[in-house]
């Protein structure tokens, strides 16, 4: 197997005497995707704001590109190539998709008093990476508002590539899209993935994970339950590890085995 | 290649019509506004408002309001308002006669140090606001009581019990900077037309209008300047990026806190250029000078086609916003209305300005 981009080794995380993370082993590797499962409260959250640099771990250790680091802040993970789509996104829906996609980074030509925005090279820019993505927009100045969720979740996506992400960690992009809108998030993840960038993938929608993931990593109460590579398990017993195995069980006969 | 044909066609998105494209420019409803009330006077007032002398009458106080009114657009583009504008012209305009009058200061030395006072303000404002959460428009209220009564308070102090500092055109008289901030510009021009006979002129063939005032041409430079800057350059992204989402901008590395504090010293340092330009040309200087500017200044954005949500709005807009607005003010003169319809005139302009923003935003959006 390929070297890991970045390898968190046994990260603990407490907020004062809570618990946040208690020793989770995680790692990716180039064009891979890595699924972390967890329901609501597992510690997703904390832990790929560990890794994207919003917190500091309380103990373990991050290798990035086999090579012990910390980030102080999540810019110089950005830095370092570690990119985060948030469910927010990021996104101002009044402003164009081409300035949404420079936003903060914006293109220049001339210096001094003459520097200014490359206006020409950002649409066309933009233009050619949303089409790579599979979307056709109508025209560059287009509102990020007109677009659909799914299409903005893949600007946001687009975007995180274009500047060079070698890792890039989706929180539940597909928590709030309808079915079409979902499919369109996953084969561009498919996309990223093929360019040879490590996705971490979050989600609590086991469907949704066993249709792009590589590898599935299930969190429950801060800890890892284990990695388990595609083929090896079923969408049945992810879900039970992720419910923490016992009262899913029990839930399922009454259920019907829907969930 | 053009970024047109990179797109491949897609079926299901209808080509846009131009008057879509068109309704999509912020500054559609001044420019809108501006052929409607130019229509309504052509109709109504006496032929003498279009003269040349009509043109430099309307467009002087608008070029006065709208050098606050592009600053204030800017401001509300980055998602904030000052109310302390209209005190600040008071007060900048009071410091700027302590500077000439009572220092007697070169206009060089002067007229930075005003601006400098004034910026510090500015970003005293768009501290406290960045660093209590509260809304801008609650501490900038209080800074339009604080300013206002600083004038009133140091003018008395000043000029031993007054509220008037007279004086100013005498201290400033002959200095080389002056002819930038008072008088007519082109006078040569003017005078050179008027002998061949293109404008008019008395009998004694000076011309009947010797220049263009200094503050119209300051008002089309800080126009065309302000547009630039938002709407070319980095700077003016992230002041769409900061009034359109904070935390999304700040998430993407724009310094927010960087562009709301220099907006705030903008807007300060542009009443404070307003009081210099007024304060020479009345040489004089009193603690009611740019009362009730703040509010005219934030309807010439809204007429310009600003947001009062943030992010969305132009500069040129809030040109064309106060060209409307000293065209409103003066033209009344010129018909048979009473002049009071003028208030009337405005309060309707700026409800129609925000219903008419709104439906353009959803447009933009595509909000349903």
């Amino acid at each position: 197997m390929t070297r890991p981009i970045i390898h968190m080794e046994s990260i603990k995380k407490h907020f004062g005497n809570v618990i946040a993370l208690n020793g989770v082993t995680f790692d990716v590797t180039p064009g891979e995707c890595h699924c972390l499962l967890g329901d609501n409260g597992a510690g997703k959250s904390t832990f790929i704001k560990t890794m994207s640099g919003v917190h500091k771990p309380t103990a373990g250790e991050i290798f990035f590109e086999g090579k012990p680091l910390s980030f102080d802040s999540p810019r110089e993970a950005m830095e370092a190539g570690i990119a985060t789509v948030f469910q927010d996104l990021a996104m101002i829906p009044l402003m164009s998709v081409t300035r949404n996609f420079f936003m903060g980074r914006e293109p220049t030509k001339g210096r001094g008093l003459t520097k200014r925005l490359d206006i020409d090279r950002a649409n066309e820019i933009t233009m050619e990476e949303m089409r790579k993505m599979g979307i056709n927009l109508r025209a560059p100045d287009q509102a990020v508002g007109t677009l659909s969720g799914g299409e903005r979740q893949t600007v946001a996506i687009a975007r995180a590539v274009y500047f060079g992400a070698k890792v890039l960690i989706l929180d539940e992009p597909t928590s709030a899209l309808g079915v079409r809108q979902t499919s369109n998030v996953l084969s561009t993840i498919a996309r990223v993935r093929e360019q040879g960038v490590g996705v971490v993938f979050i989600s609590h929608n086991v469907r949704h994970a066993m249709a792009v993931g590589d590898r599935f990593t299930v969190l429950n109460r801060g800890q890892t339950l284990g990695t388990a590579v595609k083929g090896e398990i079923t969408s049945a017993e992810l879900q039970d590890l992720m419910a923490g195995g016992q009262e899913l069980a029990q839930l399922e006969g009454s259920l019907g085995g829907t969930i | 290649m053009s970024a047109e044909n990179l797109s491949q066609q897609d079926e299901r998105i209808r080509a846009e019509s131009l008057a879509t494209k068109l309704m999509k420019k912020p500054e559609l409803g001044a420019i809108g506004g501006v052929v409607l009330v130019t229509l309504f006077f052509l109709a109504t007032a006496d032929s003498a408002m279009f003269t040349l002398s009509g043109i430099m009458n309307f467009m002087t106080p608008a070029a006065q309001l709208g050098i606050l009114g592009i600053a204030a657009a800017m401001l509300m583009i980055g998602g904030e308002f000052d109310l302390s504008i209209g005190s600040m012209v008071a007060f900048a305009g009071m410091v700027f006669g302590v500077f000439t009058v009572n220092l007697g200061l070169p206009l060089i030395f002067a007229i930075p140090l005003t601006m400098a006072f004034a910026a510090l303000i500015g970003a005293l404002n768009g501290a406290i606001v960045l660093r209590t959460g509260l809304p801008s428009f609650i501490v900038t209220l209080a800074g339009l009581f604080i300013l206002r009564g600083a004038s009133l308070v140091g003018l008395k102090l000043f000029t031993g019990g007054s509220t008037q500092l007279r004086g100013v055109r005498d201290a400033v008289e002959g200095d080389f900077l002056a002819p930038l901030f008072s008088g007519d510009a082109f006078t040569g021009l003017f005078g050179w037309l008027a002998s061949i006979g293109v404008i008019d002129s008395f009998k004694s063939g000076a011309p009947k209008v010797p220049g263009i005032p200094v503050e119209i041409l300051w008002f089309v430079v800080i126009a065309l300047v302000a547009t630039y800057i938002l709407v070319r350059t980095p700077v003016g992204n992230w002041v769409f990026a900061t009034g359109g989402d904070t935390n999304a901008a700040k998430n993407s590395g724009v310094p927010v806190r960087g562009v709301k504090i220099s907006l705030f010293m903008l807007t300060a340092c542009a009443a404070s250029l307003v009081a210099i330009i007024t304060v020479i040309d009345a040489g004089s200087t009193d603690a009611r000078r740019g009362f009730m500017k703040e509010f005219e200044a934030i309807i010439t954005a809204v007429i310009g086609g600003c947001l009062l949500t943030g992010g969305y709005g132009s500069a040129i807009g809030a040109f064309f916003g106060a060209i409307i607005f000293g065209m409103v003010t003066i033209g009344l003169t010129y018909t048979d209305f009473d002049q009071d319809w003028f208030q009337i005139f405005l309060g309707g302009m700026l409800l129609l300005a925000v219903v008419f923003n709104n439906v353009i935003r959803k447009r933009v959006t595509g909000e349903r």
